[in-house]
C-alpha cells in the first residue's frame, strides 16, 4: 500500500545556487499528484529530492524535513539506499540495463540486494510485469531478448515494472512519457490510473493536458518555489495565483 | 545509414585511403605469421609438444616444459594483473575524481611506458634477492605489474563509457554503489574491458626481458612455483642465440607455438564471453 509524504521545508542547491526555495507539500497515499512547471523551475530536483537520488549528482545537497510513510528521508542515520529501496523512480528516458535479460532487468533490484528465493523471485517479476501491463507482450521471451530490444514504450513499462518489483511504497516518476510516442503514452497514462490502487505516484510532467488526465492533485512549481498545489480540477479551471493562470494559458514557459 | 564518404559518385578518396590503410595493417600480421609457419612448422611434431629439451647435439626433443611454464607464469600473471587491473579502473571511472585519481591516472601512464626489463629487474631485487634464488612466481609478479596499467585505462574509459542513466537507474532500485559500480556498470561495459584484459594479456604473452631476471628459465620439467621455470619466450631466446642448428629450427618452432597459445586464449575468451549473450544486448 502506498503512504502519504510530508515535504517541510526542503531546500536544494547545485553547489551554492539554490534550486529549491523553502518547499512544502503534503503528498496523500494512494493517490496521482502531478508536478508541472517550465523548465529549469525545480520540479524534477524536487521529485529527485524526495528518494536522495538529487545527492548523487557530485555538489548537489539538500536539507530540510522530508517525511515519506513513518520514515524521516532527511534523519540522522537514515540510509539513502534504504530510501531509494521504499521510494521507486522511473526516469525520463527509459533506462533498461543493456546486457540484462528482460526477466534480470525486473529482478535486479532484488538478486542485487540479496534476495535469493527462486520461485518468489518468478512470482514478483511475473506480478510486476503483469501491473505495468506488459506482461503478454514479453512472457514467451523473458529470458531470450535483452531489456534493450525492447520498443521505447516498451522498456519505459519494462522500467516501470524493474521498479515495481522491489515493492516500494511511493513511485515517482520524471517525464516518464516525455520521450515516447502517443500510443505509448496513453498506455503508460492508463498504467499510473492503475498504479494508484497498490502505490502512491508523484509524476512530473511538463505536458498540461498529461497533468489533467492522470492526477488527483497538481502542484506548480516556478524558479524553485512552490506556486500553488491543490485539486487538479481546481489549479487547471480556477488557479488561485495570478502566475499558475499565466502559465496555464499558455502565456509563458 | 547514410554514409558521408559515400555520397556523391564512386567512392571517395578518403574513403578509399581509409580502406587500404586498413589493408596494410593485416600485411605484418600475416607475413609474420607465414614466416613461422615456413620456419617452424619444419620442425613441429608431437614430440615438440611432449618432450623437455634435449642437450646439444642429441635429435629430437620439445618444449613441453616451456609450454606449460609458460601457461602457468600466465596464470599466475592474469591473477594478480586483471583483478588489480579492473579495481583500479573502477576506482578511476567511478570515484577517482579528486588528486588521487589524477595521481594514479598519471602512475598508471608512467607505469605503462616502463621498459619491461626494468619491471623484470625491479621485481628481481624485491623477489629473487630476498628469496636467493629465481622462481616461476617472481615471473608472474612481473608479468602480472606489466598488465595492470592496460587494463586499469581500458577499465576505465569502458566504464566511463556506460551512460550515467544505467548508473542512476540502479542506484534509484536501492542498489548500493559499490554494488551498482560492480554489477550492474562493470557488466555494462564488460565487452570492452575482457577486449583490454585481453590486450594486456596477449602483450605480456611474448614478453622475454622480465622472466630473465625472474623466471630465468628453466631445461627441465618443474610445476613448481618457487623454483625457477621454463617459458616459450626465455626458450625461444636462448635457441636462437646458440650455436646450433636444429635449435634455430626448434626456436621457430617455438615462436610458432607461443603464437598459436596468445591467438588461442584469446579466442577461446572471446567465445565463452559471447556466449552468454542474448538477442538485442548491447
Amino acid at each position: 500500500m502506498g503512504v502519504g509524504i510530508e515535504v517541510r521545508g526542503l531546500n536544494a542547491y547545485y553547489g551554492k545556487h539554490l534550486a529549491l526555495k523553502s518547499v512544502d507539500m503534503t503528498v496523500p497515499a494512494n493517490h496521482v499528484t502531478a508536478v508541472i512547471g517550465p523548465s529549469g523551475c525545480g520540479k524534477s530536483t524536487f521529485v529527485r529530492c524526495l528518494n536522495r537520488m538529487h545527492e548523487t549528482i557530485p555538489d548537489a545537497s539538500a536539507e530540510g524535513d522530508v517525511r515519506v510513510g513513518d520514515v524521516s528521508v532527511y534523519g540522522d542515520g537514515t540510509d539513502p539506499v534504504e530510501v531509494r529501496r521504499r521510494i521507486g523512480m522511473v526516469f525520463q528516458k527509459p533506462n533498461p540495463f543493456p546486457t540484462m535479460s528482460i526477466y534480470d532487468n525486473v529482478a535486479a533490484g532484488l538478486k542485487l540486494n540479496g534476495f535469493r528465493n527462486r520461485k518468489q523471485m518468478d512470482e514478483l517479476v511475473e506480478r510486476s510485469l503483469k501491473l505495468s501491463a506488459l506482461w503478454d507482450e514479453v512472457k514467451d521471451t523473458l529470458h531470450k531478448k535483452s531489456g534493450a530490444s525492447l520498443s521505447g514504450g516498451q522498456q519505459q513499462r519494462l522500467c516501470i515494472a524493474r521498479s515495481l518489483a522491489v515493492e516500494p511504497d511511493v513511485l515517482l516518476m520524471d517525464e516518464p512519457a516525455s520521450a515516447l510516442d502517443p500510443i505509448s503514452t496513453s498506455k503508460i497514462e492508463e498504467l499510473i490510473f492503475h498504479l494508484k490502487q497498490h502505490y502512491t505516484v508523484v509524476i512530473v510532467t511538463h505536458n498540461m493536458q498529461q497533468a489533467a488526465r492522470v492526477a488527483e492533485l497538481t502542484g506548480f512549481f516556478l524558479m524553485g518555489s512552490l506556486i500553488e498545489y491543490d485539486k487538479t480540477e481546481k489549479i487547471f479551471t480556477a488557479p488561485a495565483d495570478k502566475r499558475t493562470e499565466d502559465y496555464i494559458t499558455g502565456r509563458f514557459g | 545509414m547514410h554514409n558521408p564518404a559515400q555520397s556523391g559518385q564512386g567512392v571517395s578518396i578518403w574513403r578509399r585511403a581509409s580502406n587500404h590503410s586498413a589493408t596494410l595493417v593485416i600485411v605484418p600480421l600475416l607475413a609474420i605469421f607465414v614466416d613461422l609457419l615456413i620456419k617452424g612448422a619444419g620442425s613441429f611434431n608431437l614430440a615438440f609438444l611432449t618432450h623437455t629439451p634435449k642437450p646439444p647435439g642429441e635429435e629430437g626433443g620439445g618444449m613441453a616444459n616451456a609450454i606449460v611454464g609458460t601457461g602457468l607464469i600466465l596464470g599466475v600473471a592474469s591473477l594478480i594483473g586483471v583483478p588489480l587491473g579492473i579495481g583500479c579502473g573502477i576506482y578511476l571511472a567511478e570515484y577517482g575524481r579528486g588528486r588521487l585519481g589524477d595521481l594514479i591516472r598519471f602512475t598508471a601512464d608512467v607505469l605503462n611506458g616502463i621498459p619491461s626489463i626494468v619491471i623484470g629487474m625491479s621485481v628481481y631485487g624485491l623477489i629473487v634477492l630476498r628469496q636467493k634464488h629465481f622462481s616461476a612466481f617472481s615471473g608472474g609478479v612481473a608479468l602480472g605489474i606489466m598488465m595492470i596499467p592496460t587494463i586499469a585505462r581500458a577499465t576505465e574509459e569502458m566504464l566511463l563509457m556506460v551512460p550515467n542513466m544505467v548508473r542512476e537507474a540502479a542506484l534509484g532500485l536501492g542498489i548500493p554503489k559499490w554494488r551498482t559500480s560492480l554489477s550492474i556498470t562493470l557488466r555494462t561495459a564488460s565487452g570492452g574491458v575482457i577486449t583490454g584484459c585481453m590486450l594486456a594479456f596477449a602483450r605480456v604473452a611474448g614478453e622475454t626481458a622480465p622472466l630473465l631476471f625472474t623466471a630465468f628459465g628453466n631445461q627441465f620439467w618443474s610445476l613448481k612455483l618457487n623454483q625457477p621455470m621454463a617459458a616459450l619466450s626465455l626458450q625461444v631466446y636462448v635457441y636462437g642465440l646458440s650455436p646450433y642448428d636444429d635449435w634455430h629450427k626448434q626456436a621457430w618452432t617455438g615462436a610458432l607455438i607461443l603464437i598459436t597459445m596468445i591467438v588461442g586464449a584469446v579466442a577461446a575468451v572471446r567465445i565463452v564471453t559471447s556466449r552468454g549473450k542474448m538477442k538485442g544486448a548491447s
